[in-house]
C-alpha cells in the first residue's frame, strides 16, 4: 500500500496540478489568468514526462567513468522542445490578451463578450 | 533521500499553485508563477533531467515571467472580483476528470522502475550507441540535435510562426496608443481604437 502511494504520488501531484490549471482555464474570466492556468497544465504535462523517464539510482544521461545506469535521455528532449514552444504560445496569447484590451478596454472575458454583443446590436 | 525532496518539492509546487488560483493580485501571480516553475527546475534536477531544469530555470522562470510582466504593465493589475455562482460547474468538471486520470494511473510503472515499457524501447539504443554515433557525452543533445533533428527544425519553425504572430499583434502599438491619447482622433471615445 504505502509502496503504491510513493510509487504513484508523483503522478498524482501532476493531475492537482493539472486539474488547477484546468480550472483556472475554465472558471476564471481573466483573459491573463487563463493564460497562467495553461502554463500550471503544460508545467504539470513535463513533470509527468520527466516523472517516466527517471530510474531509481540512475544518474543524469551524460557519459561518465563509472556509471552505467542512466536515466531515460528521450522525455528530456521531448520536453526541452516542449518549454520552448510552451514559452512560444504563451507569448501569442499574452499578445492577444493585449490587442483584446486594447480593442474592449478590459480583459474580462464576460465584458468582452457583454461589448461585443452590444457592437454586434448596434451594426 | 532523493524521495523526500522530491515529495517536499511537489507538495511545494501544490501549495504555490492554489495560492496562484486562489489570488486576484496578477502581481504576486506572475511572482508566484515564477516560483513554480522555479521549484518544477529544482525536481527535474531530482529526477535526473539536468538539460531541462536549466531550460525551465532560464525559459520557463525568466521569459515567460518577463512576458507577463510586459503584459501587466500594458494592461491591468488586479482580476476583477467576479460572482461565485458559475464555479460549481467548473469544480465539478475539474474533480469528476482528475478522478479518471487517477483511476487511469493505478497500473502505471512506479516511479523509477527500471523495468518500465519506456525504458525498454529506443532508449538503450541511444544510451548505448549515441556516444560512439554522434559524438557528444550528452545524450540529451545527441537526440535533440542528431536522431530527432527535424523535431528541433519543427520547433524552431514554431516559434518563428509565434514570433511573426506577435509582431503582426502588437505592431504599431505606440503609435495607436498616442492616437487614442490625441482627443481628436476618431473613435476614441468607444475604446475603439482599431485605425
Amino acid at each position: 500500500m504505502l509502496e503504491t502511494v510513493l510509487g504513484l504520488y508523483n503522478y498524482w501531484i501532476v493531475i492537482v496540478l493539472m486539474m488547477a490549471g484546468f480550472y483556472t482555464v475554465i472558471a476564471r474570466g481573466n483573459l491573463a489568468k487563463k493564460v497562467i492556468g495553461l502554463n500550471i497544465f503544460q508545467t504539470s504535462v513535463f513533470l509527468m514526462y520527466i516523472t517516466m523517464g527517471a530510474v531509481e539510482g540512475g544518474t543524469a544521461p551524460i557519459v561518465g567513468a563509472g556509471t552505467t545506469l542512466y536515466s531515460n535521455p528521450l522525455p528530456s528532449v521531448l520536453i526541452l522542445t516542449a518549454i520552448v514552444v510552451g514559452v512560444a504560445t504563451t507569448a501569442l496569447g499574452l499578445a492577444l490578451a493585449v490587442r483584446i484590451r486594447e480593442s474592449f478596454g478590459t480583459l474580462e472575458e464576460d465584458e468582452v463578450l457583454a461589448l461585443e454583443h452590444r457592437m454586434d446590436g448596434e451594426a | 533521500m532523493e524521495q523526500v525532496i522530491d515529495i517536499v518539492l511537489l507538495a511545494f509546487m501544490v501549495v504555490v499553485a492554489l495560492a496562484m488560483i486562489h489570488l486576484r493580485n496578477l502581481f504576486a501571480v506572475v511572482m508566484l508563477s515564477g516560483i513554480f516553475s522555479l521549484l518544477s527546475a529544482a525536481l527535474f534536477v531530482v529526477m535526473d533531467a539536468v538539460d531541462v531544469a536549466f531550460t525551465e530555470a532560464a525559459v520557463g522562470a525568466g521569459i515567460s515571467t518577463v512576458l507577463m510582466l510586459g503584459t501587466l504593465a500594458l494592461t491591468a493589475r488586479e482580476e476583477s472580483p467576479r460572482p461565485r455562482r458559475h464555479a460549481l460547474l467548473p469544480l465539478a468538471v475539474v474533480t469528476v476528470t482528475g478522478a479518471a486520470l487517477i483511476y487511469g494511473t493505478l497500473d502505471m510503472p512506479h516511479f523509477g522502475d527500471p523495468d518500465a515499457p519506456i525504458h525498454q524501447h529506443v532508449a538503450p539504443r541511444y544510451i548505448v550507441d549515441s556516444p560512439r554515433e554522434v559524438g557528444p557525452p550528452n545524450m540529451v543533445t545527441s537526440v535533440l540535435a542528431s536522431y530527432r533533428g527535424y523535431d528541433t527544425l519543427g520547433e524552431t519553425t514554431v516559434i518563428f510562426t509565434a514570433g511573426m504572430g506577435v509582431m503582426v499583434l502588437l505592431g504599431g502599438l505606440r503609435s495607436r496608443r498616442r492616437k487614442r491619447r490625441d482627443p481628436a482622433s476618431p473613435g476614441s471615445d468607444t475604446g475603439e481604437t482599431r485605425p
